[in-house]
């Protein structure tokens, strides 16, 4: 027994061992035709790169963005109200950190050499970088708490089990809260408040429920009805309760048409993607679907929206809605740009989903029915999880086009990142700065894209078990 | 053949509402419009409703709309509708901006997604009638330019026989050149651009030997140019450019409204009101001209709906016509744009007020 486990460490294969310069000769210089190629494409790109890097340290005048940061990352966001997207961003870093903690709670260490590295890389950065320097203490600030929240997820997510289901619903709600200190505006008539009383309500009746059932044997019929008892009862008490007591409370309400830059533009992104993903997962279904109506509808609406270019919607959206309405009336622009958004990119997830759903065998189905599923149970328990693996790649590919496609919005009139830049270019203090202007927005978008791309990746690799 | 007919009574079903919604919306819109004409107050009355004049504006036009570094919009049309927000409201921030693309100008108006435009649009007979506009008096007369470097040796059109010129495509501006060009006999080789920027960028490289657009974009821009004084304009106007505020058509208080919060802009400046001594003129002056203006004496501000001393509040809050236009193009800006054709009418200029009575 002990001979086997106890392998000698010289029969591993021989590593090998090259040298940078060994390297070089055998991949680049390893005929005249590959080195004349190297030495042509090293000369195209040092050119290239040295034009690129003379003309961001001393062509360009980044004053244009430089003095505008704040009007980049949030519009005409009224400056007395900073507070509130400083508020914010701290509870998205929070979360974030807290999430990062518990999804590596079983990493031996969280901050291993390059975490830390690119952490401090992080730091210096804020601290040198023109455009982070005047709030370098936040910013770095903002860094230490994302660490400290990693490490109490980490501490927190190996004491307690199931902790990502909650985490979920912490970035659900925190979507609410979010929203809420954007928009300002009495509590009582905000979207936070609403789902509140939802939850609360929800929480109240399923409670009664529960409890009154441990008295007498209850059919699923009188459970069900105690629920809605119980959630119609906590809500209308919480509805009028919170109208009769007549106090205004709340913050200072912030326009919808003073949102703008950075923050529009992910707002945009986030609800859109939020939206369009299950209305698109209801319409693959839907055209798969034995059901002819259900089939057609579906069928329909993919169809039509597909066939229609986004910014022809966009400017329905923007433009046209007034027309079809009572006169004075106008739907809020940012609701009717998500609206659009959704509706657009829904048809397209609903067929990158219907190719998932296509690549998995009619055997996985039969399976499933043999072992006596119904045809939810088939769906959500056998298929989609398999179905939805395969299209990651795609889904994910649609969210960046959505994301970028919020830029067509800016053409439309909002002032998004892409608004926002062509209004801060008019400025006469800037004339010509076009290029620094964006240059900027684009490593900005760069940046998201890529962290897409890159979560996608990781989930991919995650989900792909079977493979490793 | 059943699945078809499932599918032709799937799409009966769904069209029924579509058909039956279509035919109340028409209605309504209709019904709507004949009110207005008939009640004489329609948009006016909404916008005094709504506390909130909502003003269509390009957003990205230096000196006539762009966002300042405080994150406020400011220029020569931002500080239009400032006057009318003034005007109604005695606050010139009591309005909302909408940025609008040329292609949505109209109707975004027309749909009453903005009460008015402030947006360098051209005042034509097309839009007049056709599209169904109303414009206010023109802020800023503009005409079609040419930039030539210094010693090419062109100093007329004439001169442009066999050489190049820049212009931006699907403008008026480049069938304005053609057709100069055309008039004139003279065989040129036009260079056409989708974006003004890029087509700056090859004049300054030298890849045409003129660039023509508006002049005052012309002179704004050739500040951002490698060498700006060796770039000159050639004493030729190509075009007339009247740009000024825009209301819908069938609206006359509304349209009324603001084409008097326009002239008093120009009026103020005649009878020598400012932003700073409006107020000090008003109490002390014996001139009945001023006292009316200012609505002292008389009905002219309530007999249109609007509060008597409107006009005192836009001089207060924006200024007058001349303030407005050195605080946006004046000597103190990156554009030192001489007033030209935009003086008033007792320097020569164009600019000029019906009486105040």
């Amino acid at each position: 027994m002990t001979t086997i486990s106890s392998r000698p460490a010289d029969t591993k294969p021989p590593q090998n061992q090259t040298s940078p310069l060994t390297w070089v000769r055998k991949n680049l210089f390893n005929n005249i035709f590959n080195s004349i190629l190297t030495i042509v494409l090293v000369i195209i790109i040092g050119l290239a790169l040295r034009g690129l890097v003379l003309w961001i340290f001393q062509g360009a005048e980044w004053a244009v963005v430089t003095n505008n940061v704040s009007l980049f990352m949030t519009g005409l966001y009224p400056r007395d109200l900073y507070w509130r997207a400083w508020l914010m961003l701290g509870i998205v870093v929070a979360l974030a950190g807290f999430t990062w903690g518990v999804v590596g709670r079983n990493l031996g260490s969280l901050f291993s050499r390059n975490v830390l590295m690119g952490l401090a890389l992080a730091a210096l950065l804020i601290m040198l970088l023109p455009i982070t320097r005047p709030n370098a203490p936040r910013l770095i600030a903002y860094e230490a708490l994302t660490v400290a929240m990693a490490w109490l997820g980490q501490q927190a997510g190996r004491k307690f089990s199931g902790l990502g289901m909650k985490l979920s619903i912490g970035w659900f709600a925190s979507y609410f809260v979010l929203l809420y200190l954007l928009a300002g505006g009495d509590v009582r008539a905000s979207v936070l408040y609403f789902v509140g009383m939802i939850a609360v309500s929800a929480i109240a009746g399923w409670q009664l429920a529960a409890r009154v059932s441990l008295l007498p044997k209850l059919g699923l019929f009188e459970k069900i009805l105690l629920f809605l008892v119980g959630f119609i009862a906590t809500y209308l008490v919480l509805w009028y309760g919170s109208w009769l007591l007549g106090v205004e409370v709340g913050l200072d309400r912030a326009s919808t048409s003073k949102w703008g830059g950075l923050m529009l533009t992910l707002l945009l992104a986030i609800t859109g993607i939020a939206l369009c993903f299950p209305v698109g997962l209801l319409m693959a279904l839907g055209r798969r679907s034995q059901l002819p109506i259900v089939r057609g509808l579906s069928i329909a609406y993919i169809e039509l929206i597909r066939g229609v270019p986004l910014i022809s919607i966009l400017f329905m959206g923007q433009v046209m809605i007034p027309l079809f309405l009572p006169e004075g009336t106008r739907p809020d622009r940012i609701v009717r740009a998500i609206v659009g958004l959704t509706i657009f990119s829904s048809a397209y997830l609903a067929e990158n989903v219907r190719a998932g759903l296509q690549s998995i065998p009619r055997g996985q189905t039969e399976a499933a029915q043999s072992l006596g599923l119904n045809t939810p149970l088939t769906m959500s328990l056998i298929v989609l999880p398999q179905a939805l693996k395969v299209a990651i790649p795609a889904i994910v590919g649609q969210f960046i086009s959505l994301f970028q496609d919020t830029t067509l919005l800016g053409i439309v009139g909002l002032v998004e990142l892409l608004g926002i830049t062509q209004s801060i270019l008019a400025n006469p203090s800037y004339l010509g700065d076009y290029a620094e202007g964006y240059a900027f927005i684009a490593a900005i978008y760069w940046v998201f894209c890529y962290a897409m791309t890159y979560g996608s990746r990781r989930l991919e690799t995650s989900l792909n078990n079977e493979l490793r | 053949m059943k699945r078809w007919s499932f599918l032709a009574l799937a799409a009966a079903i769904a069209a029924l509402p579509l058909a039956s919604c279509g035919a109340p919306g028409s209605g309504d819109t209709a019904e709507g419009g004949g009110e207005e004409v008939a009640g004489g107050a329609g948009r006016l009355q909404t916008v005094l409703d709504r506390g909130e004049l909502v003003c269509g504006v390009d957003g990205g036009i230096p000196g006539f709309s762009f966002v300042d570094d405080s994150g406020a919009y400011s220029g020569l049309d931002v500080d239009t509708c400032r006057a009318v927000a003034a005007a109604l409201f005695d606050d010139p921030d009591a309005l909302e901006f909408r940025r609008l693309d040329s292609t949505e100008r109209f109707e975004a108006l027309k749909g009453g997604e903005v009460d008015m435009l402030a947006r360098n649009t051209t005042w034509t007979i097309s839009r007049d009638t056709s599209v169904g506009m109303e414009f206010a008096p023109t802020t800023f007369y503009d005409g079609q330019g040419m930039m030539v470097k210094e010693g090419s040796g062109i100093t007329s059109l004439e001169d442009f026989e066999g050489k190049s010129a820049c212009v931006e495509t699907g403008t008026t501006t480049e069938l304005n050149l053609t057709d100069q060009m055309r008039q004139r006999g003279v065989n040129f080789e036009p260079v056409v651009f989708q974006d003004a920027d890029a087509a700056y960028a090859a004049y300054d490289e030298g890849r045409c030997d003129g660039m023509t657009s508006d002049k005052s974009q012309l002179i704004a821009r050739r500040t951002t140019l490698t060498n700006p004084d060796e770039n000159v304009l050639l004493d030729v106007t190509m075009s007339k450019e009247p740009l000024g505020p825009v209301t819908t058509n069938n609206d006359s208080a509304w349209f009324d409204t603001v084409k008097w919060v326009t002239f008093a802009l120009f009026q103020a400046e005649e009878l020598g009101l400012t932003s700073e001594n409006i107020e000090q003129e008003a109490e002390s002056t014996e001139d009945p001209n001023i006292l009316r203006f200012v609505g002292a004496e008389g009905t002219l501000g309530s007999d249109m709906g609007l509060p008597n001393d409107f006009a005192e509040r836009a001089i207060r809050h924006v200024g007058n016509y001349g303030e407005i236009y050195e605080r946006n193009l004046g000597p103190e800006t990156e554009f030192d744009l001489p007033r030209g054709q935009n003086t008033l009418w007792t320097e020569g200029g164009l600019q000029y007020s019906p009486p105040f009575r």
